[in-house]
């Protein structure tokens, strides 16, 4: 091998960079195509019911508009995700606020404003269910007036989209198991813990460009879709549904996204198939771009959840046996419910050892819009639930937090919970001995008890130990199937050809990175091509953390078949020089043509996954890390604050350094935001602080110093050993900083976001000594059974 | 309608306009100078941040809060005016994909949030970077507590804000090494 | 957007006079937009019904600090920027640039108004508590001459105040009484910057040994409209400061707070936090 200087672990500059500095990056937003309009959408006032009339007030010319309607849909009236609930357009029935039920276009702008207050709907209203309480309630009833979703092909039930029972072992062996257990354990402890909805709230709303081809016939020939988004084949795949198109002629492009988290993974299917209906209607382009407003009030958030945690402990701090229950809303369709409930099935029983366990759960519908995918993605609700309920354990049976989780460990060699044998190195225990190293924590421990005794601000430190699976779930990558391809020009420049969409992260720069790593030349000469269905592959959706390790691996791996067929096509020397590859690429076209190396998805290691018993390799690989949380509890304001953080993980090769540190840290606030900031205030299903003034995000005065450390070690999975790292930062910043509450003040809060006024009706009601008493300290000392 | 005169990066420029239309439109839609961005259209999130001079030097406003008449006569720098030549590279085509060779000469402030890693999705980045100028301008060698209260008004969702930080920290140094 | 920027007409008259004249000629159908960080938003978001607006940006007679011996004089125009930079604010009136370092962004302190701070007349706005705190006066102005009232008198409901709609709050003029105060200013907002507040407090107390001589207490959204806190004033004037004072001080504050619930704060949490800043007020002052 060349001794050239590693890029893999270097920071170059991101590929995109310099246009975004200048600002002269263009989001959709920006761009704008020749005779273009401007669509809008109606939406219903109401959370369920039935539309009754639609009028259109006849003060305006309706003639001038294009008006979509659920009857004009060429083919199927879907958004497609898993299955086919959620119409694109509501026909009749209307089971959310804000559901799309006409779409209006018009050359100008503010010439929609007035029409759509000019349009009246009428509906018949019926009783709604917006929450989970609510929709479970409804089942058990067996009354049928709200059950609001009748269950599917796709293994849904009346209210319900999707259930899964998952067990460590042999389904009877593991109930005999848990029997057994729980009658003997030393303690049983139980919680229930809830986490709220969390908009993604990246920067720039949703918005698309949609043309419309037709035939010398007038038939529909073809639509494209320019937008703000993360998967452009997910579009491809609803267009070919809503237009009855084939792929091919579905084309789809990622423009510059401003920022995602999840948020534009499933929601492009629903603006970009309404902004393709109106550019079918009116023979114009169409954009559409949201509102802050509209985003907010009409478009996906993160699922709430309810967690329930049932543990069989024995004296010595060994987990015997659990049982867990886990609960998410889904709104009013099933969307991705279904697999955002998986992953937080699988991760429910985090990163330790459970001889007998058994995980439910199941996602529910409610009359709210559909909640989708946000970072981490079912995982931040069960590791919240799972990290309070050890450090609960830990102070139900005299344990510190640290000491019961390092009884528990998994440890390499280990079976996880599914089954999943760790062959790869793990270290929990070193983890935990570094990250508490780095914070301080043994000595804030200290010091913050015997200061809280007189100071007014209570202070504390917490963490949580805790995994996170990168890629799809179970034999989701297999399935996915994913097609990288590399092009060498004829001046010798590799060009990177997949769907992987860059929209913050650095995906281009990664991808670049393990390019030039991997064929020896300089990262400026390697070139990325612009998301176009139409010229590039379907490497997968980009989500699941799965970008750097399971395309990146696919990008080494077209590389290495490039360096391949130079070396025995054009003799390529070992090692070589940027001269010797550009003459070889040069020579190879002459002689042959186009070059290209195309590679599909292999995993690494062999990967076994049983979906009926839920049990088998869960996912490719696993970043580990410990989080800590330092944080400030003012009495007097009852307002908490995160102080210092600290997120110690192990992501295999950091590929990036300065990428990488910049997506924990971004995760980290969000995290912080999760716990402590960010509120939906709901409203018969509708979110009343749909404005970035009343729901709040963490501003730069909001957050504390983020200290970001990396163990390494490289991974048999990723490209150079990496693995994945952009949703790990969601899942532990919101139980360890409440577990540091709760070691700041003697609380334990169980639900998120913990608010001032959350704190104050706690700590008030404890110190005025009325029944609340009950309900909160005691149920943390009381719950231990003794044996 | 009425008729404003404006100097936007450093060009005077007359429009006839809607007098309450938001000068951010006014940079998007009639001068087609999109570095300036929409978050929020409520002066929350800082994407439409530009430098704006009424005769007392430049401040930073939201340019969605602005109606088109207040801005007459005054003096405008947008992210499109702060590097020193202005690319020819870019394109307006949505069709020809990126270059990423855009070879204009960068403001110190955006060299360092291009190598500190300051910018990742790059929809607050013109914002930020113009609020750091004008946090420069008041504050050469300014403390975190100033660094942390002069961008508070440019919400990123990517960061968690300490990539930019150091990117300000980084410029500061070279402004103080320059001056 | 919400509306449509043609269904709005904005003239920027030359003069303050020529403005005047222009809210006198038709009265109501005007209203003055001044720096505009309340009022464009209200626009974009389709909730501004007078359609017609009057810019008093550019008016330099509205923008000005001048300090005499006895009084500083702000200019109803001057930005919250003008204010946090000027010295002799900084000496006299350190409650004020405080709270005008907390109102909104840098960028919208450097468009936003003291003047519009206070006729937009938000219950929870930043700086009437430290106007209240520092009693000041307001001078309106109108064609037919200048009247000068107490701020105190000035707000008179939520979002309601005696200004007329032919009238401009010109000047706020704050009385050099002030040194040897202790002086107080706390805000419990949503979050650090950018945060509307759920309750706040601007407290200035003179004491002569352990006993107060003089104290002065303005609080935000702790009404429905920024408040003077008088019957808690009335509760510590000439007491000592020690628990029986701080309760009966509490018990006053709470006979005087309605705050209320809404989509930052509950009524409960508000009136708790308005008694804990002026508990902590006043033991600050035993210090």
């Amino acid at each position: 091998m060349a001794q050239h200087m590693s890029i893999l672990g270097a920071s170059p500059i991101r590929k995109e960079g310099r246009a975004k500095v200048l600002g002269a990056a263009k989001y959709i937003d920006d761009l704008s195509l020749p005779g273009m309009w401007h669509g809008v959408t109606v939406r219903s006032s109401i959370a369920r019911g039935r539309i009754r009339s639609i009028t259109f007030d006849p003060s305006i010319d309706w003639s001038q508009y294009t008006i979509v309607r659920a009857a004009d849909i060429p083919g199927e009236n879907t958004i497609v995700h898993l299955t086919k609930d959620h119409p694109c357009l509501a026909a009749e029935a209307i089971n959310h606020p804000f559901e799309p039920i006409l779409l209006l276009a018009h050359p100008d702008k503010a010439a929609l404003l007035a029409a759509v207050a000019a349009i009246h709907i009428d509906y018949d209203e019926l009783p709604g269910v917006f929450t989970i309480e609510e929709s479970e309630a409804a089942v058990t009833s067996g009354s049928t007036e709200k059950i609001i979703w009748p269950g599917s092909d796709a293994g849904g039930t009346a209210n319900c989209f999707k259930q899964y029972l998952m067990y460590t072992g042999d389904a009877e062996e593991t109930e005999a198991g848990l029997a057994a257990a729980f009658a003997q354990a030393d303690f049983i402890v139980e919680g229930e813990y809830s986490t709220g909805a969390q908009e993604q709230l990246y920067i720039e709303p949703n918005g698309v460009i949609a043309e419309c081809f037709r035939d010398t016939d007038g038939n529909i020939e073809s639509v494209c879709v320019r937008g703000s988004m993360q998967c452009p084949y997910y579009l491809v795949h609803a267009l070919t549904l809503v237009f009855n198109l084939p792929q091919e002629k579905c084309r789809v492009i990622q423009v510059e996204t401003g920022g995602a988290f999840g948020g534009k993974e499933d929601f492009p299917s629903v603006i970009g198939s309404h902004a393709a209906l109106l550019a079918m209607k009116s023979g114009h382009p169409v954009k559409i771009i949201y509102d802050r407003a509209e985003d907010m009030a009409a478009t996906t958030k993160r699922h709430p959840s309810r967690i329930r945690h049932r543990t069989a402990v024995s004296k010595d701090g060994k987990l015997l046996a659990g049982e867990i229950e886990v609960a998410i809303d889904g709104g009013a369709y099933a969307t991705l419910s279904p697999v955002v409930l998986s992953r937080a099935t699988i991760h429910a029983p985090g990163p330790y050892k459970w001889p007998h366990l058994r995980v439910r759960a199941k996602a529910m519908a409610t009359n709210v819009p559909p909640h989708g995918a946000f970072r981490g993605f079912g995982a931040p609700q069960s590791l919240f639930g799972l990290e309070r309920h050890m450090d609960k354990i830990a102070h139900t049976i005299g344990l510190t937090p640290e000491e019961l989780r390092r009884r528990n460990f998994l440890a390499t060699g280990d079976k996880t919970a599914t089954g999943q044998p760790l062959i790869e190195h793990v270290d929990m225990q070193h983890l935990l001995t570094r990250g508490l190293a780095e914070s301080n924590y043994h000595a804030k421990l200290a010091r913050f008890a015997e200061e809280n005794k007189t100071s007014p601000i209570k202070r504390g430190v917490g963490f949580a130990t805790f995994m996170h699976g990168t890629g799809f779930t179970g034999s989701g990558e297999r399935r996915l199937d994913s097609l990288v391809h590399l092009d060498i020009t004829p001046q010798g420049r590799p060009n990177i050809l997949v769907s992987s969409t860059e929209f913050g992260q650095g995906t281009n720069t990664i991808l670049c990175q393990v390019a030039a790593e991997t064929l020896q030349l300089p990262y400026e000469d390697i070139l990325i091509e612009r998301p176009d269905t139409s010229i590039v592959p379907n490497s997968g959706p980009t989500v699941a953390s799965r970008t750097a390790m399971i395309v990146g691996k696919l990008v080494e791996r077209a590389s290495l078949q490039i360096l391949d067929t130079l070396r025995k096509s054009e003799g390529l020397p070992t090692p070589h020089t940027r001269e010797d590859f550009i003459t070889a690429a040069h020579c190879y076209h002459l002689k042959h043509g186009a070059l290209r190396a195309s590679v599909r998805y292999e995993p690494p290691a062999p990967i076994f996954w049983d979906d009926e018993k839920y049990r088998g390799d869960a996912y490719p690989g696993y970043a580990w890390a410990v989080y800590v949380a330092e944080v400030a509890v003012d009495t007097r304001t009852y307002m908490a604050t995160c102080t210092r953080f600290d997120a110690l993980q192990e992501v295999g090769r950091v590929m990036h350094p300065v990428l990488a540190k910049g997506q924990i840290e971004g995760g980290v606030a969000q995290g912080i935001g999760y716990a402590l900031y960010e509120k939906c205030v709901w409203q018969n299903g509708r979110m009343m602080n749909n404005q970035m003034t009343n729901y709040i995000m963490p501003t730069s005065a909001d957050l504390p110093d983020i200290h970001v450390h990396f163990e390494e070690v490289p991974s048999i999975h990723g490209p150079g050993g990496a693995k994945g790292i952009g949703e790990l930062p969601m899942d532990g910043p919101a139980p360890a900083i409440l577990n540091a509450i709760e070691n700041a003040l003697g609380i334990a809060f169980n639900t998120i976001p913990l608010l001032p006024e959350d704190i104050f009706e706690r700590l008030t009601s404890i110190n005025g000594g009325t029944e609340d008493l009950d309900s909160t300290i005691d149920l943390d000392t009381q719950t231990e059974v003794p044996a | 309608m009425t008729q404003i005169q404006l100097t936007i990066n450093e060009k005077s420029q007359t429009l006839t306009v809607p007098p309450t239309k938001r000068l951010l439109d006014v940079l998007r839609e009639d001068l087609a100078l999109t570095g300036t961005k929409e978050g929020c259209g409520e002066g929350e999130c800082g994407a439409c941040a530009v430098l704006l001079d009424s005769g007392q030097g430049p401040e930073l406003v939201n340019s969605c809060l602005i109606p088109a008449l207040q801005a007459n006569n005054t003096a405008i720098t947008t992210i499109e005016g702060l590097a020193v030549t202005q690319s020819a590279e870019a394109s307006d085509d949505p069709l020809i994909p990126n270059t990423y060779s855009l070879t204009t000469a960068l403001h110190p402030i955006q060299k360092c949030f291009l190598e500190k890693g300051g910018a990742q999705c790059g929809i607050c980045t013109p914002g930020m970077i113009l609020a750091t100028h004008h946090l420069l301008d008041n504050y050469p060698n300014p403390t975190m507590a100033q660094i942390q209260e002069g961008l508070a008004g440019n919400l990123c969702r990517c960061t968690g804000y300490m990539r930019i930080f150091e990117s300000v920290q980084q410029a500061a140094k070279l402004h103080t090494q320059n001056s | 957007m919400h509306s449509n920027v043609l269904d709005y007409a904005l003239t920027a008259p030359a003069t303050l006079e020529a403005a005047l004249h222009l809210l006198a000629s038709e009265p109501g159908q005007h209203i003055p937009i001044a720096g505009g960080t309340e009022l464009m938003v209200a626009l974009g978001a389709g909730r501004l019904t007078p359609k017609s607006l009057i810019s008093i940006q550019h008016l330099r007679e509205l923008r000005f600090i001048t300090v005499d011996e006895t009084h500083i004089h702000i200019g109803s125009g001057t930005t919250f920027t003008d204010i946090r930079r000027n010295p002799d604010i900084a000496r006299d009136l350190p409650l004020l640039i405080q709270s005008a370092s907390w109102t909104g962004s840098i960028a919208n302190q450097n468009r936003g108004t003291l003047g519009g701070n206070i006729c937009n007349a938000s219950p929870a706005a930043d700086t009437p508590p430290a106007l209240l705190a520092y009693n000041a006066t307001v001078t309106l102005v109108s064609i037919n001459g200048p009247r000068t009232l107490p701020y105190t008198d000035f707000h008179l409901g939520y979002k309601r105040t005696v200004l007329r709609s032919d009238e401009l709050l010109h000047t706020i003029t704050i009385p050099r009484a002030f040194t040897g105060y202790r002086q107080y200013i706390r805000k419990v907002g949503t979050r650090n910057a950018q945060a509307i507040s759920k309750i706040a407090l601007a407290a200035l107390a003179q004491l002569d040994d352990n006993t107060i001589t003089d104290i002065r207490l303005g609080a935000a959204s702790l009404t429905d409209r920024p408040t003077r806190c008088t019957a808690t004033e009335r509760a510590l004037i000439h007491q000592p400061i020690n628990e029986a004072t701080i309760k009966a001080a509490r018990g006053a504050l709470a006979s005087e707070t309605h705050t209320i619930d809404d989509i930052r704060s509950t009524a409960r949490y508000r009136a708790t936090v308005a008694g804990n800043l002026l508990e902590e007020f006043l033991r600050s002052l035993t210090v």
